[in-house]
């Protein structure tokens, strides 16, 4: 208990270093486009593969388990896409990035630490906390929500795929069914969610890199622990918004 | 010129650094010596604001460093070079762009002019046709040049060097010393070495310090520490088989 508020200080800490002004928005700038490739564009791979999947699979549960004739076949794709927005497309894919993204930042951040590139900023005068975390927070906070609008219609698309092969149900139902009840609130709720999860990713995974310790297993065991702290954390980030945004 | 006074540094009950005191001059390379352990990175760490000291005063010239803020001390840092011990090179970076790394930040430069300074040090350094390289593409040597070169891309006034021989071969280490003392006086600019290597000791050791369990127990050149009565200083120059055969013959 006394280790965990002794993090939950130090993480305090590093994030009032980070939140300062940069040295110079021109080199803040550059990293801030860097990371939005590492940390965004090169996501976009496994998220597709992932939302695509995802989509035909609840599509195909859906309508296996609407037995009951009296309900219109065309709520296959309002529960798709309710299923989608609400959850799969913000919280699944959160998680997804605490592993991809959040064991890169951790890694990356921890072995700076441990061969010494990080003291060797801080004796120039640098801060290296606010250089390193900054833009990573910063690029991943911004345009992780995009990740998930995309996510979205890469999710529709990938039921609407299964309906073609499979011809469950038709594709005029399916697009009934997308269009019916639609509330935009919900899409705007989803992309605050993405928000607050990325912010969670990148600051407590550079965190975990930032203390590493330990030499080479020690950046491991900081990777793990950022996975794991950012999962718990995102759940319940999920649970608070939730409740706050949905009731 | 570097002041150290009465400088304590504990790491939990462990006291690493004693009452550490010394002053270092201009235009030498001054070398603290001392065993794996004794206490040689933290002092060095503690001098250049890495580590906080628990007690004990540092001075920079006429300003002491140790009382400042972290924004404070920026101007005494961008007078400061420091070669780490595995070089701390920048692996997300060119030699070039770890050159420039410290330009970048605190100097409004052209590009131009940069380009001409990194060429300027990389020169200095002996290395040629590597601007373009990633450090993980050069040898230990060569990330010493550099990890040099960064050091100096500024003129500081001051250069600390951590075990700067260290996974070096011995011609390549006598190389490194020499250049490290060639800039020094070059620049006037006050080093101050970590190493455990007598040859670097021999070679560059206008003024020595021996530090044994973080205290520092002696202080001379190289030209009185071969004959020098501290006990410990004796078992740790002499340590090897040969340098007691030497000692015996020298009587």
């Amino acid at each position: 208990m006394k280790k965990s508020l002794e993090q939950l200080g130090q993480y305090y800490y590093l994030m009032k270093v980070v939140f300062t002004k940069p040295d110079k928005w021109k080199i803040f700038r550059k990293q801030f486009f860097t990371d939005i490739e590492k940390l965004v564009l090169n996501s976009i791979p496994i998220i597709a593969v992932i939302s695509i999947f995802i989509g035909a699979v609840i599509v195909i549960q859906t309508a296996y388990n609407i037995e009951n004739p009296l309900i219109p076949k065309m709520y296959v794709g309002y529960m798709a896409r309710e299923s989608l927005v609400l959850e799969f497309c913000s919280t699944m894919v959160a998680l997804i990035l605490a592993g991809k993204v959040g064991s890169n930042i951790s890694s990356e951040i921890g072995s700076m630490r441990i061969s010494e590139q990080i003291d060797a900023m801080e004796m120039m005068g640098i801060n290296s906390a606010n250089y390193l975390i900054l833009p990573k927070i910063a690029a991943a906070t911004i345009f992780n929500p995009l990740l998930m609008l995309m996510s979205f219609m890469l999710g529709l698309l990938g039921g609407a795929m299964i309906i073609s092969f499979t011809g469950i149900i038709t594709l005029s139902q399916y697009s009934e069914g997308l269009q019916y009840a639609f509330r935009f609130y919900y899409i705007v709720y989803s992309m605050i969610k993405m928000s607050v999860f990325s912010f969670i990713i990148t600051s407590i995974s550079s965190y975990y890199g930032y203390y590493a310790s330990g030499g080479s297993l020690g950046v491991g065991r900081s990777s793990t622990k950022a996975i794991v702290t950012s999962s718990v954390a995102i759940l319940l980030a999920n649970l608070i918004i939730t409740q706050l945004m949905l009731n | 010129m570097i002041q150290v006074k009465l400088l304590n540094k504990f790491f939990g009950e462990k006291q690493v650094l004693n009452d550490i005191s010394f002053k270092y001059k201009p235009g030498e390379c001054s070398l603290i010596i001392g065993a794996s352990g004794s206490g040689k990175t933290v002092l060095l760490k503690s001098i250049v604001g890495l580590h906080e000291p628990d007690s004990g005063e540092i001075w920079y010239d006429k300003i002491q460093f140790n009382t400042l803020s972290f924004n404070e001390k920026k101007d005494i840092r961008k007078e400061i070079g420091m070669l780490f011990q595995g070089s701390a090179l920048f692996d997300f970076a060119t030699v070039e762009e770890n050159v420039r790394f410290p330009m970048d930040f605190f100097t409004e430069w052209s590009e131009e002019e940069k380009i001409d300074r990194v060429n300027f040090c990389l020169k200095r350094v002996n290395l040629k046709n590597v601007n373009s390289l990633f450090p993980n593409e050069l040898s230990g040597g060569m990330q010493k040049r550099v990890g040099i070169a960064r050091a100096i891309a500024l003129n500081p006034k001051y250069l600390f060097c951590d075990e700067p021989n260290s996974g070096l071969d011995p011609q390549t280490s006598i190389l490194i010393d020499q250049l490290i003392s060639e800039i020094t006086k070059e620049y006037n600019m006050t080093t101050i070495i970590n190493t455990h290597d007598m040859n670097s000791v021999m070679e560059i050791g206008d003024s020595v310090g021996f530090i044994h369990l973080g205290k520092l127990i002696w202080q001379g050149d190289k030209e009185n520490i071969l004959t020098s009565d501290c006990e410990e200083l004796n078992d740790f120059v002499f340590a090897s088989r040969m340098a007691k055969k030497v000692k015996e013959m020298m009587g």
